[in-house]
């Protein structure tokens, strides 16, 4: 039972990150229609960014925290801008496929200059020993992860439903003509909206960089999942997308326990149910039938 | 292709192209640029001509050749048949695939079937027993009733004619009345549907074709390069054949052979001359591609041709409304 409790927390743990990226992808996704492919990078350089600030400059991880967002929230207004922003008009494969070829730049890019090593990294010293959770020990850095990004996510959530921006932004998401036919300048909100998404998948990266290997590939597969997750959330839907990152993280850790070869393959066990059973994903909403 | 009467010209060309091939390049590489080029014909005829971008046909590449390899290993047949149940077990394997993935269009079409051969490559990652695991399937043997085949040289010649009739099998299928309906599919399923053919049906059909070609493809390479490896079940994969076709021009056919050979030469130059970076560059060639040259060399060419010629044609780019169809389709 205590066993099971500890998978349950470890779940959680690692949904946080499902639940992050998934975020972000539905946000970018919502406003441009395009699945981004490089959010997988955008994290690996969210947490290279936090490695480099330590190893080269001596910035501690609570730095990053704030620098590593920002800055990859910059480099997502230069990429829309510059690249994306040319395939507005176009069918959304384009867009999947100019991040796909941005993501083998990113990762190579970062590969030649330190290599398929992972790089080390340790938890900041405030969190580094355990925190006494009653039925058992838990890491303390664990528990900030799982307390900093459902706050974010609720945060997000309240951003989006609570503010006149978020208003315009999920209008625009659902219903982009019709926001337009009310004299909302749509245009305006893509960019910054994109940049947000980045800077969520940047802030993923941060908060993995002391638990998890930081190499170029740690983004690659783990996007793989996060689009198995959307896909069983609804993509369409901001709240769907957390949900199904918790879900589905808990599922695997919870498999983990039972039945460990198969843990990695469940999550798309999962994703084919759902297609049978809601094509739209749990909380999606029909697509328009073509 | 190009041109109704310039056809039979360039289907010379072309053979004479494959024939010289081992002369030309590395007798390895020529394999490599012959299994690629069917693997990505077999990608266009979803992606250029039923107008469905498979993000994992690495699944069907990689499931044949590790399919292919057992069977060489275990029973000795000649490779040929080792090869054609490769592709069986590819086409089994695309039928559920494919059933599930057709319920989603678009880009979340891309997105499940990426997410499905993601799940292939975990099993057989899992499956270390049968699979060899990390290591890979080692010790394929190209077994041909005591021809000897371990010349490189030689066994592109007994290759080539399994390439050549896959990528006419491909030829065949467009031209069909099948093909006809896939192509309307691509252009309006909303009518097509509507004209009384069950689109799902014939979108699974579709991919469970290709995947039979890709899984030939993928047979082949791993009796030509005597081992499967995790190389052929990873995502890198079937992004790498995804970049060949677009880059060669979807829905030419002749396209994706050209970006097969392009990449693959391109692949073997930085490697020889030591560069490493090869994603790098693949990647960035990918981004001018997509941003620049959506329609690809023949594609391009194509358009070129067909505007002098008539100007009155369409010819939109892909993946661009036709400045005549209505902007939102009426809700059926």
């Amino acid at each position: 039972m205590v066993d099971l409790l500890q998978q349950v927390f470890n779940g959680l743990v690692s949904g946080s990150f499902y639940a992050l990226l998934a975020l972000g992808l539905a946000v970018i996704f919502g406003m441009l229609g395009v699945v981004n492919f490089a959010h997988g990078a955008f994290y690996m350089l969210g947490a290279f960014g936090t490695y480099v600030l330590l190893d080269s400059w001596g910035l501690n991880f609570w730095l990053a925290l704030a620098v590593v967002p920002a800055a990859l929230f910059v480099l997502g207004l230069v990429l829309e801008r510059t690249l994306v922003h040319r395939l507005r008009e176009l069918d959304a494969l384009y867009g999947f496929l100019l991040t796909f070829g941005l993501t083998l730049i990113l990762q190579d890019l970062v590969r030649r200059e330190y290599g398929v090593q992972s790089q080390p990294y340790q938890p900041p010293s405030q969190l580094s020993g355990s925190v006494d959770l009653g039925l058992f020990d838990y890491p303390a850095y664990q528990v900030f992860v799982l307390v900093f990004s459902v706050v974010t996510c609720v945060g997000v959530w309240l951003l989006f439903t609570r503010t006149r921006v978020g208003v315009v932004v999920r209008a625009a998401t659902e219903r982009a003509e019709l926001t337009r036919a009310l004299g909302i300048d749509v245009g305006r909100w893509v960019t910054p909206v994109f940049a947000f998404g980045v800077a969520l998948a940047g802030l993923a990266g941060v908060l993995a960089a002391p638990m998890r290997a930081i190499t170029p590939l740690m983004g690659a597969d783990l996007i793989i999942v996060v689009f198995a997750v959307v896909v069983i959330g609804g993509l369409g839907s901001i709240f769907g997308s957390v949900v199904a990152g918790f879900l589905v993280g808990m599922l695997q850790a919870v498999a983990n326990l039972y039945i460990p070869s198969l843990s990695q393959v469940l999550v798309f066990v999962l994703m084919a149910v759902v297609l049978l059973w809601r094509p739209a994903g749990l909380f999606g909403r029909e697509e328009r039938v073509a | 292709m190009l041109s109704r009467r310039l056809g039979p010209l360039w289907l010379g060309l072309g053979l004479l192209a494959a024939l010289a091939l081992p002369w030309l390049v590395y007798p390895p590489v020529a394999l490599d640029i012959a299994c690629w080029a069917l693997f990505a014909v077999a990608l266009d005829l979803l992606l250029g001509f039923t107008g469905l971008l498979s993000f994992g046909h690495a699944a069907f590449w990689g499931s044949s050749a590790y399919a292919t390899g057992l069977v060489a290993i275990h029973t000795g047949l000649p490779f040929p048949l080792a090869v054609l149940a490769g592709a069986v077990v590819a086409m089994a394997l695309a039928v559920p695939i494919g059933w599930l993935s057709v319920r989603r269009t678009g880009i979340y079409f891309a997105m499940v079937t990426l997410a499905f051969a993601q799940t292939i490559y975990f099993v057989v990652n899992q499956w270390g027993s049968v699979t060899g695991g990390e290591n890979g399937l080692q010790g394929v043997p190209r077994e041909l009733g005591g021809v000897d085949l371990s010349d490189p040289f030689v066994f592109y010649y007994w290759a080539l004619p399994i390439v050549l009739l896959g990528i006419a099998a491909a030829w065949r299928i467009v031209r069909s009345p099948f093909g006809r309906v896939l192509v309307a599919i691509r252009d309006n399923p909303a009518r097509v549907r509507a004209l009384g053919y069950p689109v799902e049906r014939y979108e699974v059909l579709a991919i469970v074709l290709s995947a039979g070609l890709a899984g030939l493809a993928g047979g082949l390479f791993a009796v030509g390069h005597g081992f499967a490896s995790l190389q052929e079940v990873y995502w890198t994969t079937s992004g790498k054949v995804v970049i060949m076709t677009v880059l060669g021009g979807i829905g030419t056919l002749w396209g994706p052979i050209l970006g097969a050979i392009l990449l693959v030469l391109l692949e073997d130059q930085l490697a020889t001359a030591g560069f490493d970076g090869i994603n790098l560059v693949t990647g960035l060639v990918f981004v001018l591609v997509v941003l620049l040259f959506r329609r690809g060399i023949l594609g391009t060419v194509r358009h070129l041709l067909l505007r002098r010629r008539d100007r009155r044609v369409p010819d939109p780019e892909p993946g661009v409304e036709p400045a005549s169809a209505p902007a939102v389709e009426p809700a059926r």
